[in-house]
């Protein structure tokens, strides 16, 4: 997605809008409400992970120890310790934003693999002690959580939720766009292209990957959060390595620097295990077999790649073709005389 | 406990402690060697290392199952998982050679998930056992009591670092996969195919978890899911001890072992397993390059 | 008046001493170049004037303040602009977005601001937005404001990297080869270019193998041989010097 992002961005987010508001037209019962939840709560984090990973060029193998901190510290603090469910939330988020604040300077230290091995540390770490601390968590068992009471009134129920968590899906997908098409967020696209060229433009990359990093963390705690509420329950395995992959295979899949790209990966990756639970066998081979063949046949995503397939389609050459300069450069690459 | 009873008991309790922490070491060194030698062909993390050692144990636990006899489940065990290793290089890597780092995880990790589902289809999600080598009376060993199976482990995995020191020191193909690792272009320029040589080191690399695989199962038992946390660990072995170093490899998987074992003991049997990814943690945020690193990975 | 001033300054790689005990001035306003054969340490201390490098040895001086061991992003914001040999475009961005990011510390529109989009924002990203168009007008680039980056050839992102330089309106500009690839026509632009810059006050340093253009445009010339400063002077003074000539001019006619 290049240049102009005035049109696809309210564009798109009318599209988006649009399609949240049909969806109770199309739903035919409870089931699917609940799978277009899923498909959005999973969305909303994968549109803070592809700001880190699409946009500013990191990786986290560990997000779901964000999500599942949002989760727990929810859970408990509203069904242990009493709290208001609003408090509770804001509280985890608070949590975990202060967190990733303090683990994201060290980690993004780091590059390429030895940061993807550091953050699937963290979260290993996290999803270890929640599965330990069974007096506090519940354990592998899990805990129940009481609903998402306003002023009263619990949100409760497939068709109340849909409308909550659609809404704050748009409102998750405004704020990633708003983001990217302003200084910080060509801060940040620069710091992908070349950390070399950005930091002598003035940006400090270290301050920009935390600052990424804890608004990815902040999406995930969110819709962790958000989770536990309406599923009334929350178990380990929202914590774990497996799911932290799968959030990332839904942004590979949607498509890297692709907003619109997160949220598509996310639902046809959430919708997609629903329909192959009649063959639940091979979820797994399917799963993984979806993450090798789309980075091998089609490496920039669905999004970008049906885009580029309907923009050569349309015929539309902007540019002439050019000749290849000499000595490509690549991000980081050394001046040397 | 009076004062030399006591110190005799703490003894017996630190040896039995190392004795397990070698034994498991040794098994993290052969995962933490099946991945320096890939990531030195290719610099790719294979994730799916620890599906091979899944793999080795799965396919010899089955075959014994049958009615085989060990001497022959063994190598037949080992070849399978090279072939699954051969297989993965040739289908899901070489065909995303030169692309960036992100892209080259997901797959293997990928390749990881698709293992550990076939393995659900092939076999099952139960825990098998694999008789053990040569019986199963415990032997006193200086203050320990260990189980016969746990000197083969730790023999092999000995007699296997002898016989890489060997293949890489003294044939041509193990110093054409060296050479490879130090400079891929000038390994070229002298008429070594990379292609073939990472095609090798995955080769090599699946036969290695097999092994490892294989020595382990008696012990501890082998399912599907065998190989996530067995892989993990090797790799932190492998961050430990330096990325890319075959000497590493093995010091930090016995290292991680021990270290393992006796916070197990001393501090907390219910958090073991976070230990290794403290360790990683620490190791990355305060020298990635490890304990023999060799060149850091990625060069600022 | 000293915009720049090193002294002692050394970079060390491995065994390389590729930066030797350099010390020297880059005065205000007038057009610096800095020449030599392959491997003299050019690039190297260019490098290290931007923050690239941390010194091995030796002291930088920008101004009044002492930069030595600066991070790049704070030499930026001291003034200083540079341009690379081996092209940091942001591929991955439009022509004009590159630009753009060229300003960022110019910018005075906060996170929340970004977030939320505020009016304020808005009307930021508009200046910017002209500001960038403006400068692309001025290296000739204004057609492929639009572009992605990644289709322009290799002469026009050398002009993109000048563009983008120019955005953050420094006092001191880094141009390393900035001729290096281009034809007669384009470097007789690129000399032109130069020379309005300086006349309007801008501080420029080039490194360059272009000796008609480095003798055309230069106030100062400064010849670095293994690292170490071999001469220092004006045009004349330095094209006539004989360890100049035997090291690296050679008998060419100029």
């Amino acid at each position: 997605m290049r240049a102009r992002l005035a049109t696809p961005r309210t564009g798109g987010l009318a599209a988006l809008a649009a399609v949240v508001a049909v969806g109770p037209l199309v739903l035919p019962n409870n089931y699917f409400y609940d799978v277009a939840i899923l498909a959005a709560l999973n969305a909303i984090v994968c549109v803070g992970l592809n700001l880190l990973i699409g946009y500013s060029g990191q990786i986290s193998l560990g997000h779901a120890g964000f999500f599942g901190l949002g989760a727990y510290g929810s859970a408990i603090l509203a069904s242990k310790y009493g709290w208001p469910p609003l408090a509770a939330m804001a509280m985890a988020i608070t949590a975990v934003a202060a967190l990733a604040y303090l683990i994201g300077r060290p980690i993004l230290r780091l590059r390429g693999h030895y940061l993807a091995m550091a953050t699937l540390g963290f979260g290993i770490i996290i999803s270890l002690v929640v599965a330990n601390e069974d007096r506090l968590t519940g354990g592998p068992d899990g805990l129940a959580v009481v609903p998402l009471t306003v002023f009263g009134f619990a949100l409760q129920g497939e068709r109340a939720w849909y409308w909550v968590v659609g809404a704050l899906l748009v409102a998750a997908v405004w704020l990633a766009l708003n983001l990217i098409d302003s200084p910080t967020g060509r801060a940040l696209r620069a710091l992908h292209g070349s950390e070399v060229g950005a930091g002598v433009a003035g940006i400090d990359a270290a301050r920009h990957k935390v600052l990424v990093f804890v608004v990815s963390a902040v999406f995930a705690a969110v819709a962790g959060g958000l989770n536990a509420h309406y599923a009334g329950f929350i178990t380990p395995s929202k914590v774990s390595f497996l799911h932290s992959i799968e959030l990332v295979t839904m942004v590979v899949f949607g498509g890297m620097a692709s907003t619109f790209g997160a949220v598509a990966g996310a639902t046809v990756l959430t919708v997609l295990p629903q329909l192959l639970t009649v063959f639940k066998d091979y979820e797994m081979v399917v799963l993984g077999a979806v993450m090798m063949g789309t980075m091998i046949f089609m490496p920039k995503g669905l999004v970008p790649t049906l885009a580029a397939f309907l923009g050569r389609q349309a015929g539309a050459a902007r540019t002439p073709a050019v000749e290849r300069r000499a000595g490509a450069p690549g991000a980081g690459a050394e001046p040397r005389a | 406990m009076s004062g030399a009873g006591g110190a005799l008991a703490m003894s017996g309790e630190l040896a039995q402690y190392l004795a397990t922490g070698i034994t498991v070491g040794a098994v993290y060194a052969l995962v933490a060697l099946g991945f320096s030698i890939i990531y030195n062909a290719s610099g790719v993390i294979n994730f799916a290392q620890g599906e091979f050692v899944m793999i080795g144990g799965m396919s010899a636990a089955s075959l014994v199952a049958s009615g085989l006899p060990l001497g022959l489940a063994i190598p037949l065990a080992v070849a399978a998982t090279t072939l699954a290793g051969l297989a993965l290089e040739k289908l899901a890597v070489e065909p995303a050679r030169g692309a960036p780092v992100v892209t080259l995880i997901i797959i293997t990790i990928g390749a990881s998930i698709f293992l550990r589902g076939l393995a659900t289809i092939v076999w099952d999600k139960k825990l098998h056992a694999l008789p053990a080598f040569s019986g199963e009376q415990p032997i006193a060993l200086f203050g320990a009591t260990v189980v016969p199976q746990s000197l083969w482990v730790v023999g092999a995995t000995a007699a296997i670092v002898v016989a890489l020191w060997w293949f890489f020191g003294r044939t041509r193909l193990g110093k054409a996969m060296l050479a490879t690792s130090h400079n891929r272009l000038a390994a070229q320029l002298v008429g070594i195919s990379v292609r073939h040589v990472l095609f090798l080191a995955f080769g090599l690399s699946a036969a290695l978890g097999a092994l490892a695989g294989i020595l382990t199962a008696p012990i501890t038992l082998t399912s599907y899911d065998v190989g996530v946390m067995l892989g993990l660990k090797g790799f932190a072995a492998a961050i430990l001890g330096g990325l890319g170093s075959g000497p590493g490899a093995v010091a930090g998987g016995l290292l991680l072992g021990i270290l393992e074992s006796l916070s197990a003991g001393y501090v907390s049997s219910a958090y073991k397993d976070v230990i290794a990814f403290v360790i990683l943690l620490a190791v990355l945020f305060v020298s990635p390059r490890g304990i023999f690193g060799v060149a850091a990975a990625e060069r600022v | 008046m000293s915009v720049l001033r090193t002294d002692g300054l050394a970079r060390d790689f491995g065994g390389v001493r590729a930066v030797d005990g350099l010390t020297f001035e880059i005065e205000a306003g007038a057009v610096h170049s800095i020449i030599g054969p392959n491997g003299a340490g050019k690039t190297t201390l260019l490098n290290l004037l931007t923050g690239i490098y941390a010194p091995s040895a030796g002291r930088i001086y920008f101004g009044e303040r002492d930069l030595t061991g600066c991070a790049p992003h704070e030499f930026a914001a001291h003034g200083i602009a540079r341009t690379f040999q081996n092209l940091q475009v942001f591929l991955n961005m439009s022509t004009l977005e590159n630009v753009m990011v060229g300003r960022h510390l110019r910018e005075r529109r906060g996170f929340l601001d970004a977030l939320l989009h505020t009016p304020r924002l808005a009307a930021g990203e508009r200046a910017c937005r002209a500001e960038a168009r403006e400068l692309l007008a001025l290296v000739g680039l204004e057609a492929w404001a639009d572009a992605p980056s990644d289709a322009l050839p290799y002469g026009a992102l050398k002009r993109l990297e000048i563009a983008r330089a120019l955005a953050a309106r420094p006092q001191l500009l880094l141009l390393d080869e900035p001729a290096a690839g281009l034809n007669p026509t384009e470097t007789m632009e690129i000399h032109a270019l130069i020379a309005k810059l300086a006349g309007g006050g801008i501080t420029v340093v080039l490194v360059e193998h272009n000796m008609r253009l480095v003798m055309g445009v230069s106030d100062r010339i400064l010849v670095l041989d293994y690292g170490r400063r071999l001469a220092e002077g004006a045009p004349e003074t330095v094209r006539n010097d004989p360890q100049v000539i035997e090291a690296y001019l050679g008998a060419e006619t100029l």
